[in-house]
């Protein structure tokens, strides 16, 4: 097995070291009933380099990639092109194949790209400080609300209804083990009134924005409303370069924002591995979960770089940690650190007005196919159509045609009936002319 | 000495001139790198993008107002600084890697290039299902090496990370206590657990009752027992267990867990020893989560992401968090919701948004593809075989605190360096002078000045027998009185020891602009 290097002479004289007869002898510690032969393993056997790729080859090809038509979907993940340094420098084996960096002295790549990191994202959100990553963009808004739960000390948690179903579904499992959770119905197009649902034993509110339909809302009502009766306002953003264009949520009064950052180095990959972008104000900052990086210096007075405020965390506190949280996602933090520090302010800026140019281009062209309209008057790079008919048939229809046209909101919302006619359609730098053009004669023909 | 052609020396005359400072800063190959704040400035990018200009029409007013204050630099610029960065980091790439519990065995490449295939690395979670059968596919193959390997019926696929599986389980067996119509809130931690098992116990609602350990490494299965009542709703047992041991009487604790009504949380950090030999199924598993990041050796990243699914047994199976993947005439299918449940099926909720880590999914696949069940087996001896060699060769001058056999990692406590005024601290940040990551320090907790060594699989003999000689050397000088090697080290790092104290006291957790100078008043 070309990834094993002992040889049998090796494992003889490692034995003989030992003392031991034979390899079964290191498992005498075994129950004998739980000891089973390899055929009990229904299994291959071993394969080359060659098979192996062959195999994996022939089942990524039954899948329909991004790249290989006209596409347009999102809600929640978002295509967008990623410089080929990104993925390079993201390979090196020193990034690659290291482990959280327990050890400082041997790990100040890693610590300073965690501290870059954490900069960028209190920059992009408007706020004081940010972690070094949370999982993804819904278990960062779970560790929020959690979050919020032990700051105020209070059980009550409103979600808006524009929050992805997905976030309010996760929001829900850990949340809603001591506490309550109350979401507010989706109005798809519309902000719907949330400061009623606001209570004094309310912990916090939870809105997404641009919210799932697409919609950029203003938070400050909002946030407003929440901190009057001692909430806190938990911004909920899933399309991180939105940032680029769009008043950061730290400049709306959120006191934490939890996003997904997949959109700035990061690929599509199915849901996942994805990486999780969680910033508060700087007087929260020992309630907060996860990871984080400092400064400091070494014992020549050399600037370098630790994990640091461990006491909140699951190794030195155990079953009185902030979270439980002990992998982040290290390396998709780098990618997007590299992808973010390749733009610059100057060309995320230019990023940011691309996306929203072509969604706005799209949106123009797609309202008007005969029956079709726009649901959301503001929008960044992601809209809602409403379709004369219902929209998954439609997308299966446009999919026959090779092209992704989006994601019908049923898929999101099921069992609701307003959603059914509703496509969330969404447009970035990698769409072209060609691409509006093909989509909207496509669905004026699937329509007509 | 030598000359070379130019007829300059090529040997030092003198040593002195290398401990000198040199004009840079920098050392050779050794180069400091300012942050990436420090080195932009305005007007530049590394990327090429149209000046678009867009109106305010469709922005709700909510067009940002001020720039994100991000630096400006060019491709080659970014490249450079994150390849500097990147040589200060030790890896498993680039030496023996012994982090006890953390299975830092070799990543290899195949795996690498496959996640990166279009059909994986460029799919969107929700494009139609029938554009995605390849996929859901894929994720089936790995569900059953899982179910099959663990030797238990079903899994759950969408944990991100060991402890995101624990939480899983421990959610299963809360929905699944529940639906007994019972009231079950302890759950029963030994005192040498990972921290995340009873930071998860907590976060899923229940209160922790630690049980001891005995002096022999293994958990007190009789001071377990005791604490079984109707009031507790699972224990949670690492085995092979964090002090390196199979729990010999597992079998035994799991026949009394479920007597009393209780669940068997297995946290499976630690599989790499026993998979293709040992099905935890067979021992009354009814749930472990699988660190797909350690055993089946994609890639850790510096701290993530990870991947961990969860297998259930027949009892915890119904509680499986959406999405479900079931498969029939059609093909697969994605289950998201409620809406659309099989009869069978009371899922607990949802972990996260999507169906899981996909581009661990993949890695994790090739891994097994390419292994088979025998090199899979192969690999789980190996890795035990190699940790016990390392403490055949290393009894006599460290000390074990617990009798041989172990099982994937050797376990040494701090008895051997009492009175030399060296501690387990600085005997590690010496090995990082000799070219070694150190092992885990001071886990698991049990033990006194605990090093946790976990060599893996994929270290030849010559490699082992070099790693060993040089721990045998640094115990011997710490024991001959070299302790200035010990209390200076690192030395040869690209930092000495940093001030985490500091760092704590006054947290700098980012980077902010200097303060412009007040002009006069």
């Amino acid at each position: 097995m070309r990834y094993l290097p002992l040889t049998p002479r090796d494992r003889s004289a490692m034995l003989a070291k030992i003392g031991a007869p034979d390899i079964d002898a290191l498992f005498r510690d075994v129950p004998r009933q739980a000891v089973v032969p390899l055929s009990a393993f229904a299994l291959p056997d071993t394969q080359g380099e060659l098979g192996v790729e062959r195999a994996l080859a022939k089942l990524a090809a039954r899948n329909v990639a991004a790249g290989a038509g006209p596409f347009f979907c999102g809600a929640g993940a978002y295509k967008h092109h990623v410089p080929a340094s990104v993925d390079h420098l993201i390979q090196r084996s020193e990034f690659l194949t290291s482990y959280t960096p327990y050890q400082p002295e041997i790990a100040q790549g890693t610590l300073q790209y965690l501290f870059e990191f954490q900069t960028q994202v209190a920059l992009l959100t408007g706020m004081e400080v940010a972690n070094a990553s949370l999982y993804d963009g819904s278990t960062a808004a779970s560790e929020a609300v959690l979050m919020a739960q032990r700051v105020t000390r209070r059980p009550r948690v409103v979600l808006s209804g524009g929050l992805h179903p997905h976030y309010a579904a996760t929001v829900e499992t850990l949340a809603g083990l001591g506490g309550e959770v109350v979401r507010a119905p989706a109005e798809p197009g519309k902000s719907e009134e949330l400061a009623a649902l606001i209570d004094e034993g309310t912990a916090c509110v939870v809105v997404q924005s641009p919210d799932v339909f697409g919609l950029v809302r203003d938070l400050k009502p909002i946030g407003e409303a929440a901190h009057a009766r001692g909430a806190l306002l938990i911004a909920v953003v899933t399309e991180a370069v939105s940032f680029g264009l769009l008043e950061p949520p730290g400049a709306q009064g959120a006191d934490i924002v939890a996003a997904e950052g997949q959109s700035i180095g990061n690929g599509l990959n199915f849901g996942g591995p994805y990486v999780g972008l969680f910033a508060t104000r700087e007087k929260f900052v020992r309630q907060m979960p996860g990871r984080l990086a400092g400064e400091t210096v070494d014992a020549a007075g050399k600037r370098g770089f630790v994990l640091t405020l461990s006491t909140r965390e699951q190794h030195i506190r155990r079953e009185k940690a902030t979270s439980n949280i002990c992998t982040n996602s290290g390396l998709c933090c780098l990618a997007f650190t590299i992808h973010l520090s390749l733009l610059g302010d100057e060309g995320f800026s230019r990023l940011a007005r691309i996306n929203h140019a072509n969604a706005s281009s799209l949106a123009d062209r797609l309202s008007g196919v005969p029956g079709v309209s726009l649901v959301t008057p503001a929008f960044f790079n992601e809209f809602t159509l409403k379709l004369p008919k219902p929209a998954a048939p439609v997308v299966e229809q446009l999919a026959a045609k090779g092209i992704l046209a989006g994601v019908p909101a049923s898929r999101l919302f099921p069992g609701d009936a307003r959603m059914r006619d509703l496509l969330i359609v969404a447009a970035t730098e990698t769409n072209t002319d060609e691409d509006f053009f093909a989509f909207a004669s496509a669905l004026t023909e699937v329509l007509s | 000495m030598t000359m070379n052609q130019t007829g300059r020396p090529t040997a030092p005359a003198s040593s002195a001139l290398f401990d000198a400072p040199t004009i840079s800063g920098d050392r050779g190959l050794d180069h400091d790198e300012a942050l990436i704040f420090e080195l932009g400035r305005e007007g530049v990018s590394g990327v090429d993008f149209a000046d678009v200009r867009v109106s305010d029409a469709r922005l709700g007013g909510q067009r940002r107002r001020a720039p994100v204050g991000l630096p400006g630099l060019s491709e080659p610029e970014i490249v450079r600084h994150y390849v500097r960065l990147s040589r200060m980091n030790y890896a498993i790439d680039s030496g023996l890697y012994p982090l006890g519990s953390c299975t830092m065995k070799h990543n290899p490449r195949l795996n690498e290039k496959v996640a990166r295939l279009p059909g994986f690395g460029d799919l969107h979670p929700l494009a139609p299902q029938s554009a995605v059968q390849g996929a859901l596919q894929l994720i089936s193959e790995l569900s059953r090496w899982l179910t099959v390997l663990t030797g238990m019926p079903a899994v759950a696929m969408s944990p991100k990370a060991g402890a995101h599986g624990e939480l899983c389980g421990l959610l299963a067996i809360r929905a699944a206590v529940a639906a007994r119509g019972e009231k079950r809130t302890r759950v029963l931690v030994p005192s040498s657990a990972h921290g995340t098992n009873p930071a998860t116990a907590a976060l899923a609602g229940f209160t922790v009752d630690e049980v001891p350990a005995k002096s022999d490494g293994h958990v007190d299965a009789d001071a377990l027992e005791a604490k079984l009542g109707p009031d507790v709703a699972a224990i949670m047992l690492t085995n092979p267990n964090t002090c390196g041991l199979f729990e010999r009487r597992v079998k035994e604790i799991a026949d009394r867990t479920h007597a009393a009504g209780a669940f068997f949380y297995c946290d499976g950090a630690n599989f790499n020893a026993i998979a293709g030999r040992v099905r935890p199924g067979d021992l009354g598993v009814d749930a472990m989560h699988i660190n797909l990041h350690k055993t089946f050796s994609t890639p850790h990243g510096g701290g993530g992401p990870g991947a961990g699914p969860v297998t259930l047994s027949a009892a915890l199976a119904p509680y499986a968090p959406l999405p479900l993947l079931v498969h029939d005439k059609k093909g697969f299918r994605l289950i998201e919701d409620r809406d659309a449940l099989p009869a069978c099926a009371a899922p607990f909720g949802r972990l996260s948004a999507f169906h899981g880590q996909m581009g661990m999914f993949v890695r994790a696949l090739a891994y097994m593809l390419s292994h088979g069940r025998d090199g899979v087996r192969q690999a789980s001896e190996d890795a035990v075989l190699s940790a016990n060699y390392i403490l055949a060769s290393l009894k006599d001058i460290m000390s074990a605190p617990f009798e041989g056999p172990c099982m994937h990692e050797a376990l040494f406590d701090d008895s051997f360096l009492e009175g030399t005024g060296v501690t387990t601290l600085d005997f590690a940040k010496a090995m990082i002078d000799e070219g070694y990551h150190p092992m885990t320090m001071y886990f698991p907790l049990v033990v006194h000045g605990a090093m946790l060594i976990e060599p893996t699989e994929s270290e030849s003999k010559e490699n082992l027998d070099r790693f060993i000689s040089v721990l045998r050397a640094l115990a011997l000088a710490a024991r001959a009185g070299e302790r200035e090697r010990f209390l200076q080290a690192p030395r040869l790092a690209p930092r000495r020891r940093l001030d985490e104290t500091l760092a704590a006291r006054k947290p700098v957790l980012r980077w902010k602009p200097k303060p412009l100078a007040h002009a006069a008043e």
